[in-house]
This record gives structure tokens, C-alpha cells and sequence, in this order.
């Protein structure tokens, strides 16, 4: 055996090079970017960013390029995060360091009780440009703040339908049509539960009746004025009557196992959808542009859109559009907020992708009564939702009302998932919340 | 560099017996030279210290001041005294528990193998081979990728549905694992993922030390008849104690501040609570959920300050450990 010589010099070789990796290792640290916005050159151009979440349906609806050709001088860039739970963390971070902020930024129905408690001084008050009694009500009263500034523009709201594999209900042996699913359903949820049994009977293989329980939990919650809080803004989500009836369908389902037992928008909740694995989805609004983008072109026309079980009216999400005061164009990101949430606009992104306008001005416009989505079937959504959406209770919310939901979430999934018993899951949720609440 | 030398800061002879400075410029440049003697020194190492104590103890402290507090993420800028508060909250959070334990299983399942396969490597490197340049570049191009994208393209290995290791293992029938979501594969998963990463640094730092093996003892212990088995456990492993003491502790500090891989796994919410029952949350995660998702900073500086305690703990225990070989080797 020969081992390559070195000597003495290679002993402070081997030294300094140890040394050396030492401190590349100990500097080794996280990077960090920073979104530069507030871009003008000298002949006026200026760039205003939009950041948001999810799927706001601007990009699909090509509205920031048809505001550039109204205003020439304006260049729109959205920054888009997948994920809401990455993307309010940021936010607050940017809103405390105050770098780093767009000129306009999403704000998800969820977080919109905290910001508006918290943090409504660093945005700018937007009644002043916008008529907000436009709104439905309740969107205005939830981005109002104390002292009366709205510091949010409703995009739009999360009415609730039923999205489903009409294929998959006819090789399932149940009614496809959406008139007649929906009369299936018409007693409300613990229908649907009966329906998935049915489902289950004869399911194609590989087929789960629906996606995941958390979103029919979910889907419960937000058909009730109380949820997680009460008007006082005491946490009362124990106690909570849609809270408890969410929870106890959620249980059955996952006992009956007629569910995939996927955490909604994680890989393989999009994987499933890619597959076709999944007969049902509870349904708001914005669902469907979940839906039709990652189950792609293969299942186009096979999945439709019936009236929600027990014809709830719900609202599930749903977003605002705040405009932070450190923004060097505060004003013009204000003028771009009122006009993408205008009705015209608003109907423009409810065709794209059939996100549900929350200004009442775009109920009556034909694109938005009468408008159809293609890849569900033509399934008539402007029907469906415009009259649920003149009866969506007035939720009462709270400051952790995301987190709460996300952590009830995920002790569903583990019932689901790993058979987790639900005392012990509710034990656990708690445990949690309590810890959010902190 | 040494360049000062004792005679060059001593002051200039006197002049005569009064004592008297025979030329103003001559007390001006003496004085300088003293001055350089006495503040050069400082001068030269001031920027590490200044850096440090901007970005490092700065930073300790501060989080020392926070985990007093409670500070809100929603409100930074208010806080409020609350003694140990919010140790004792972590500490009775049957979670930090887990996210201990889960910690310290994850960083020995990593760090183990991690270490023994690149003392082989070394040992394979260290043979007169061609091209032997390139083999080094090889063994350390996964320390040069990102966390991130190491992670991300390992969770689609891992993945549950239509992972390639799934797909792998269907053909001797054991194609099922649920990766992410197993008490025990979650771990092992993430184990992967850090020995991928780190093994290649580790074989070059015990290459690095290998070379520097006199070769002397090498030839002694042939001549009386050694194996190679034999030099290697006597002759290599010896002269390797205090480097391979040096990545213990290096790879343990890197096991305590274990992030990107758990985060990136399943990514999601279920990334920011290390799983559905937490079953592969580090104590960084558990501090990254705490102060960043949940928003209170006070417990999660808290925690930072366990995992400080910890690490010192390991390292005294380390020292111990070090000095008890040191003696029996002796």
C-alpha cells in the first residue's frame, strides 16, 4: 500500500485547510432577497408590484397587461407565492422591517382580522378611492379598522358548490346530473356522507369519494356566523356549534374511510387531482381554478359543479387588496387596487377562473349571471353563486382564525391518514391552538 | 506575520544624561511607532471582533433580551416583561420534547454513518489513484449544492405517490412506504439527505488529515508485519483522533441546527410542524413554527436559547469524553 507523502508541511496543510472549511461552514448562512418595487426612470415609467398568494386570476385574465395599454406609463409585475402560509409570514416581516414590501399586496379573509387589528396604520386608507359600499357588506366591515379606515379591497369571496367527477358518479352507479346530485344532497352534509357510502360500494378502483375531510370540515365551518370567535373576540372555538358539527362529519368520514386523507394543496393532493383519484371536492368559488389547473387538459369536461349539500351558503376564503403607505407610488397602487376590483374586472377573473367577485356591481353584469365554466362541463357557476351569495352569513372572525383552521386541518388529516382516534386528535388539536392562540 | 520585533517599541536611547529629546521629529515618529506598536495589534484583529459582535453577539444577546418578553410578531415593537415565562412554557410543551429527542435521533442516524463512510472515502482517496484531483472534486460536489434543492429533488425521490425510491423498491415489493409520513422512514428519509450532503466534506477534511500521517510509521509498522486492517485501526485511526473529534462536533452542530431538509420533505404547513405529529420536527422547526408561523417570537427565542444550552452541554460532554481518551490513549 502506498499513501502519497506529504510530511510536516502537509500536517499545516491539513491544519489550515481544516480551519478554512471550518469558518465556510460556520458562515454558511441563509440568504435572503428583497424584492425591489417603487422602479421609475426618468420619463415617468413607474413599476408597481402586486404580491399575492395562491390564484388571484389576474395573470389568467391578462388584466395587468390591458391596465399597462390604459395607462401606458405603468407597468404591472405580480409576485406570486404558492402557498398562503408561506406567504403571510413574509408579509409581516416586510410590514415590520418595512423593506421589501410591494405596492400592493393580497391579504387572505383569515389573517384580514389581524392585519386590521395590528397593522391597519401602515396601509393606506382606501375609502377614499374606492366606493366600498360596493362591496357586500360584510366583505367592507371585515378590512374596516376601528377608526374606520378600510385598509383592504375585497377581490373576491369563496361561495360554496360541490365540485365533482361526473364520470366517476356514473361508473360509481349514482346520479351524475348536477340537478340530481344536487338533490341528492339537498339534506346537507351527513347527505353527502350517505352518498360517498354509496360511492364507495362500487368506486372505480383507486378512487376516493372526496379529497380530504379537513375541506368538508371547512366547507361547515364557513356556512356559520360563529366560528372560531366570538364578537368579543374571545376564542371560543371549543364550544363552537359549527366547529363541533364539522368536526363530527369529519370523523365519520375518515371512520367510514371514504376519503383520500390528503392535506389540500400539498403534492400529493395536486398529484391526486393529476391522477383522477378523487371523485368530490367541496367547492368554493376559487376551488375550481384549483381544480382545472392541476387535474390538466386530461380530465377537462369530466369534472362538473352542483349547488353545495344542503344548498349552503357559505363563504370560504376569499381575499383583499391593501395598498402599504411606505410604497413611493401609494397613490397609483390605490388607482390600480380600485380598478382591479371593479366589477367589470372582477367578472373578467370570474370567467377566467371562476373567482367570485365580491363587488355586488358585477352580479347583474351578463359575463358574471350567465357565465359558464368550460372545464367543468359548462357547469353554470354564475347561477350558482350569485344567488348563494346574497345569503352568506356575517362570520363573526378572529385574529388566528388561518392557523386555527390549518391546525384543525391537519388533526383530521391524521385521522384520516393514521387512524389517529378522534378524542386523542381533538386532545391534540387543542393542545395546538392553544399554543397559537398563546 | 511577525514583523515587530522586542528592540523596534523600545524607546530611543537617551541623549546625553539630562534626558533631554534631542529633536521634536524624532519623539513624533518614536511616539508613532509606540503607538503602532501598542494599537496595530488590535487593529488587526478588530474587524472578526467587530463582525462578531454585530452579527453574533448582537444577535445573542438580543434573542437573551426576547426570550424575557413577549413579543408578538403582529406588534414587534411592544413588548412586555415576563421572566422565564416562556422557558417554562416551551419546557412543559410535551412538542419541544419530541422536537429534542427527534433532534438527537436524527443527528445520530445521520451523523454515524455520515462519519464512517467518509473515513472509508478517505481511505480510498488517500491511494496513489489517477485522476485523483477529480475524485476529490466528485466526493464534495454534493456539499455544493443548495439545501434546498438538495431537499426539494429528494422529497420526489421520497415521495409517497409515484417517488422514484417507490418506484425502485415496488419491484421487490415493499413499494409502499410512506416516507414522509412514518415515525421512523420520515427520519431516515431526512438522514439521506444530510449524509448525501455531508459525507464528501467530511472525507476531504479526514483526507486532508490522512496525508498528514507521517509515512515513516507506515513503513514501521509493515516491516513488523502489519495488515492493512492493521495500520488503519492503529496507525490511521490514532493520528485522526482530534480531526475526527473535530467533525463530531461539527456535525453535531450542524444536526442541532437541522432546517431546510425537514422543512422541504412534504414542504407546506406540514413542512413548518415537522409533519403531521410531528414526527421529523427538529427543535429548529419547532422555533420556526413557534416564532415565524405562530408569531410568538418570545418562546421562540426561548428556544433558541435551550438549543445554545444543549449545544453546550454536548460540548462539554464532548470534552469529557476527549480528555478520557486522550488519558486511556496515553
Amino acid at each position: 500500500m502506498r499513501i502519497t507523502r506529504t510530511g510536516r508541511r502537509g500536517r499545516r496543510a491539513a491544519a489550515l485547510t481544516t480551519t478554512v472549511l471550518t469558518a465556510s461552514a460556520l458562515l454558511l448562512t441563509g440568504c435572503s432577497s428583497d424584492s425591489g418595487s417603487d422602479a421609475s426612470d426618468s420619463n415617468g415609467n413607474i413599476t408597481l408590484t402586486v404580491a399575492d398568494f395562491g390564484q388571484f386570476g389576474y395573470k389568467e385574465a391578462d388584466l395587468f397587461a390591458k391596465y399597462h395599454k390604459l395607462h401606458p406609463k405603468i407597468t404591472v409585475k405580480e409576485e406570486t407565492t404558492a402557498n398562503e402560509q408561506d406567504y403571510y409570514p413574509k408579509l409581516l416581516q416586510q410590514l415590520n422591517t418595512g423593506s421589501g414590501l410591494a405596492d400592493v399586496t393580497g391579504i387572505e379573509v383569515g389573517r384580514i382580522k389581524e392585519v386590521v387589528d395590528t397593522q391597519a396604520a401602515k396601509f393606506t386608507d382606501l375609502s377614499k378611492t374606492i366606493n366600498v359600499s360596493d362591496w357586500v357588506s360584510w366583505k367592507e366591515k371585515q378590512a374596516t379598522a376601528s377608526d374606520g379606515t378600510v385598509i383592504g379591497a375585497g377581490t373576491d369571496i369563496g361561495p360554496m358548490s360541490l365540485c365533482y367527477r361526473k364520470d366517476l358518479f356514473q361508473q360509481a352507479g349514482l346520479p351524475s346530473d348536477r340537478d340530481a346530485v344536487a338533490k341528492a344532497v339537498a339534506g346537507g352534509w351527513e347527505d353527502y356522507l350517505k352518498l360517498g357510502e354509496q360511492y364507495k360500494k362500487k368506486a372505480p378502483s383507486g378512487t376516493y369519494f372526496m379529497d380530504s375531510a379537513s375541506a368538508m370540515y371547512n366547507a361547515v365551518v364557513s356556512s356559520s356566523a360563529q366560528q372560531y370567535y366570538d364578537a368579543s373576540g374571545k376564542p371560543i372555538y371549543k364550544d363552537s356549534p359549527s366547529v363541533q358539527q364539522g368536526w363530527n362529519l369529519a370523523a365519520e368520514a375518515a371512520s367510514k374511510k371514504l376519503t383520500h386523507g390528503l392535506a389540500q394543496f400539498t403534492d400529493a393532493w395536486t398529484a391526486a387531482l393529476r391522477k383522477g383519484s378523487v371523485a368530490t371536492v367541496a367547492c368554493p368559488a376559487w376551488m375550481a381554478g384549483q381544480i382545472s389547473t392541476n387535474s390538466g387538459d386530461a380530465f377537462k369536461g369530466k369534472w362538473d359543479i352542483a349547488k353545495a349539500p344542503g344548498s349552503t351558503a357559505a363563504n370560504w376564503g376569499g381575499s383583499f387588496l391593501a395598498v402599504p403607505k411606505s410604497g413611493k407610488h401609494a397613490k397609483e397602487a390605490a388607482e390600480l387596487v380600485k380598478w382591479l376590483t371593479a366589477p367589470e374586472q372582477q367578472a373578467e377573473v370570474f370567467k377566467a377562473i371562476g373567482v367570485f367577485p365580491s363587488n355586488k356591481g358585477a352580479y347583474d353584469l351578463p359575463g358574471v349571471k350567465n357565465a359558464t365554466l368550460p372545464y367543468f362541463n359548462n357547469a353554470p357557476i354564475g347561477q350558482i353563486y350569485a344567488d348563494e351569495a346574497k345569503t352568506i352569513p356575517e362570520a363573526v372572525l378572529g385574529p388566528k382564525d388561518a392557523t386555527i383552521k390549518d391546525t384543525i386541518s391537519t388533526q383530521i388529516n391524521n385521522m384520516e391518514q393514521r387512524g389517529t382516534k378522534p378524542a386523542d386528535a381533538w386532545k391534540a388539536a387543542t393542545e395546538a391552538i392553544d399554543k397559537v392562540i398563546g | 506575520m511577525a514583523t515587530t520585533t522586542p528592540t523596534r517599541g523600545a524607546p530611543t536611547p537617551p541623549a546625553g544624561g539630562s534626558g533631554a529629546v534631542p529633536n521634536g521629529r524624532g519623539t513624533w515618529r518614536s511616539r508613532l511607532w509606540r503607538l503602532d506598536d501598542l494599537a496595530s495589534p488590535y487593529a488587526y484583529i478588530a474587524p472578526f471582533f467587530l463582525v462578531f459582535g454585530a452579527f453574533g453577539l448582537y444577535p445573542l444577546l438580543y434573542t437573551g433580551w426576547i426570550a424575557l418578553h413577549r413579543v408578538e410578531m403582529t406588534s414587534l415593537s411592544t413588548s412586555e416583561w415576563v421572566g422565564f415565562d416562556n422557558f417554562t412554557k416551551i419546557l412543559q410543551d410535551s412538542e419541544f420534547w419530541t422536537a429534542v429527542t427527534n433532534t438527537f435521533l436524527i443527528g445520530v442516524i445521520s451523523t454515524v454513518p455520515q462519519l464512517l463512510v467518509a473515513l472509508g472515502l478517505a481511505h480510498l482517496l488517500n491511494y496513489k489513484l489517477r485522476a485523483s484531483t477529480f475524485w476529490r472534486t466528485v466526493v464534495l460536489t454534493p456539499y455544493a449544492t443548495s439545501v434546498a434543492t438538495a431537499a426539494l429533488v429528494f422529497a420526489l425521490v421520497f415521495r409517497a405517490d409515484g417517488g422514484i425510491l417507490n418506484w425502485v423498491l415496488h419491484f421487490v415489493g415493499i413499494g409502499n412506504t410512506d416516507w414522509g409520513n412514518g415515525e421512523w422512514t420520515s427520519k431516515i428519509a431526512i438522514s439521506v439527505i444530510v449524509i448525501w450532503r455531508w459525507t464528501g466534506y467530511n472525507a476531504l477534511i479526514y483526507l486532508a488529515a490522512m496525508q498528514a500521517v507521517p509515512t515513516d510509521l507506515y513503513e514501521a509498522a509493515s516491516i513488523d508485519g502489519a495488515t492493512r486492517w492493521q495500520q488503519f485501526r492503529k496507525v490511521t485511526i490514532p493520528s485522526l483522533r482530534p480531526t475526527i473529534l473535530f467533525t463530531i462536533v461539527i456535525s453535531t452542530i450542524g444536526s442541532m441546527q437541522l432546517f431546510g431538509e425537514p422543512l422541504l420533505l412534504q414542504g407546506g404547513t406540514l413542512g413548518s410542524t415537522g409533519g403531521n405529529e410531528h414526527q421529523y420536527e427538529t427543535l429548529s422547526i419547532y422555533l420556526y413554527n413557534y416564532g415565524w408561523k405562530l408569531g410568538h417570537l418570545g418562546p421562540a427565542a426561548a428556544v433558541a436559547w435551550a438549543m445554545l444550552a444543549l449545544l453546550l452541554l454536548i460540548a462539554l460532554i464532548n470534552l469529557i469524553v476527549g480528555r478520557f481518551l486522550r488519558k486511556s490513549a496515553a
